[in-house]
């Protein structure tokens, strides 16, 4: 929040004066310097190289017959929107977006929802219990992804995992060396809690200091007045938090949307590969080892589309906002 | 002020002669804290139990992992996993590549980025705008959508298997969120300082190296903890443009250690330590700019 505030501070005009050059200071003003694109051009190249490029590459590649022959050597020709009328005629991709859409809502909701409950608890509980929560949260956001997958696998192991013994303590003596990853369904159980369990603590840290600036004397008044618990939540805390968790909500679909390397991860144990594939995946699986490079690519942009489509209010935002 | 105080004070007086006479609306109130407290200590356990299991098994012989009946504490602590795995060739050389790729790329990245972030904070020009909004919608770009053609790039220009190679997608994709994160370190640095610094005879390079400079280490640091974190971590464009065995970053290694493993039964605690292994530098880094990230992604990266 500092950092906004700092943001606001007109620093531009009074820096953009140069008295070591010391003559015609009336134009000088005028004339917008030299200087400060000098200063952009090593990030612009870089970008340019490193995503401009690949975005020009995959728009380019997407509208030209790009196989095997083509790897071999064989000059692509333009075939314009053929890669697109075939990827999605097929049933394969229709499926993948099915599922990756539905993954996506309901990793998104659950995070949010979670995140919500663990900022409410920060919020309700004494100082002491708060930081343990914290740093379990801390913990758990600092956790490399893979190193995270990992460990799920080696929690949901069907031999000798400490899920399947924990189910078989209490009662579910058919746990017993069940395989989560071999099925769809268990799958992408454990796929969601993995990734719930990874990005609820920046949902519920945000949130929490959403909810930290909410005035004590607001609540405080509507306790006199009479306000339940319930009603406070949904009357005062929930509104004034409405802005951080829509954008929580928004980054989590956008991010949730584009999940890959988690599902690789799990795949590895032996899943039904073309049952977990989600959009990431099957671009991967299309392009690398298909070698279907046009195919590949006419994926690659309906997810870079459906991704500006869901960041569009976010971005529309940004432009009233940032003048 | 006067007159709003005593209207302020009178209900906690009456409120505290309330809660003299119902004991049991007190006795619900602390019913109620125990029940809170004890939900945020099972919710706190249950979070951080996998790195828990995580740690724990990297420290316990494999012998006992193969056990029916786990054990939740350190009974039988062991540093064999650890030195089996750091002894490994491949761990070294996976180790030798990830800091080769993450101080290439963390270097490039804070010049430039810190670059940039000058001349959007300091001037205003024609097209500064445009570079901003660029900058955020880059952000929401899926790496996922863009890693053919970068591999395409990568494997036209020879540079596949290359620090190089890697740096270079890397670079891009970590400078957006470094610009804006280093943008409000350097607007919050008021020009006036070193106007100040020139009148008293300074020249402006010498004023923006001792005045602005040493005031923005701090933004410095946290932006390179954070393009640091992201290099070290980074999975996917790894797996696409590093496909020799003997060129892994050290998440890529540890996917293929998993499955080499795989064959003969996984050695859990071998894959725990080199988990461990990989987790650790960033553990701690991460606690430093924890705070700075979640500022950064909901008011900075996110809200502009």
């Amino acid at each position: 929040m500092s950092q906004n505030a700092a943001l606001g501070v007109p620093a531009g005009a009074p820096a953009a004066r140069r008295p070591g050059t010391a003559p015609a200071p009336v134009v000088r003003r005028r004339r917008t310097p030299a200087s400060p694109y000098v200063l952009l051009v090593p990030a612009v190249v870089a970008l340019l190289l490193g995503l401009g490029y690949p975005v020009y590459w995959q728009i380019v590649t997407s509208l030209q017959e790009y196989g095997l022959a083509q790897q071999f050597g064989q000059p692509p020709t333009f075939i314009g929107l053929d890669n697109f009328a075939r990827i999605f005629s097929e049933d394969a991709l229709w499926a993948v977006v099915a599922r990756s859409v539905a993954f996506c809502l309901v990793n998104a909701g659950l995070t949010v929802l979670i995140g919500l409950g663990f900022a409410l608890l920060m919020r309700a509980v004494g100082t002491t219990i708060r930081i343990v929560l914290q740093v379990s949260l801390l913990l758990a956001w600092a956790m490399p992804m893979v190193a995270a997958v990992t460990v799920f696998k080696w929690l949901f192991d069907y031999r000798t995992g400490v899920v399947n013994w924990f189910l078989v303590q209490v009662g579910f003596a058919g746990m017993d060396g069940f395989s989560w990853l071999s099925q769809p369904l268990t799958f992408f159980l454990v796929a969601t809690l993995v990734i719930v369990w990874m990005s609820v603590p920046f949902v519920a840290l945000s949130l929490y200091a959403g909810l930290t600036s909410v005035p004590e004397e607001v609540l405080e008044a509507s306790r006199i007045d009479g306000a339940s618990g319930a009603q406070q939540l949904w009357h005062i805390l929930l509104p004034m938090v409405r802005p951080v968790l829509s954008i929580v909500l928004l980054l989590q679909i956008i991010w949730d949307l584009r999940v890959f390397a988690q599902i690789r991860l799990l795949q590895d144990a032996g899943a039904p590969v073309s049952e977990t594939n989600l959009l990431g995946n099957f671009i991967y699986e299309l392009g690398i080892s298909r070698q279907d490079f046009g195919g590949a690519a006419a994926v690659s942009i309906f997810v870079l589309l459906l991704t500006i489509v869901l960041s569009w209010p976010y971005v529309r935002s940004l432009l009233k906002e940032d003048a | 002020m006067s007159a709003i105080a005593p209207p302020a004070t009178a209900p906690v007086t009456t409120r505290q002669a309330a809660r003299k006479q119902h004991a049991p609306g007190a006795r619900r109130r602390l019913v109620g804290k125990i029940l809170v407290s004890a939900l945020g200590i099972v919710a706190a356990v249950v979070w951080v139990f996998p790195v828990y299991w995580m740690v724990l098994s990297a420290f316990t012989p494999a012998a006992y992992l193969r056990r029916s009946t786990p054990e939740f504490l350190p009974m039988h602590a062991t540093w064999s996993n650890f030195s089996r795995v750091m002894t490994g060739d491949s761990f070294l050389s996976a180790l030798r590549m990830s800091l080769a790729i993450t101080l290439l790329t963390l270097v490039v990245v804070l010049a430039f980025a810190f670059l940039a972030a000058l001349a959007i904070s300091r001037w205003r020009f024609r097209g500064r705008k445009s570079f901003i909004l660029a900058v955020l919608f880059i952000q929401m770009l899926p790496a996922e959508g863009l890693f053919i053609a970068q591999y395409k790039m990568l494997s036209s220009a020879n540079l596949l298997n290359s620090v190089i190679g890697v740096s270079v997608l890397y670079v891009a994709a970590i400078i957006p969120f470094t610009v804006w994160m280093l943008r409000g370190f350097v607007a919050g640095v008021p020009a006036e300082l070193e106007e100040a610094a020139m009148v008293d005879g300074l020249s402006r390079t010498q004023a923006f190296l001792r005045i602005t400079f040493p005031l923005l280490a701090p933004g410095l640091v946290a932006s390179g903890v954070y393009a640091f974190l992201q290099a070290w971590n980074e999975f996917t464009v790894a797996l696409v443009a590093l496909p020799s065995e003997t060129s892994q970053t050290l998440p890529i290694w540890l996917r293929s250690f998993l499955a080499a493993s795989a064959n003969r039964g996984v050695d859990w605690g071998q894959v725990m330590a080199a988990s461990t292994l990989i987790a650790i530098p960033v553990i701690v880094f991460f606690l430093f700019v924890q705070g700075r990230m979640t500022s950064g992604l909901v008011s900075g990266a996110v809200k502009g």
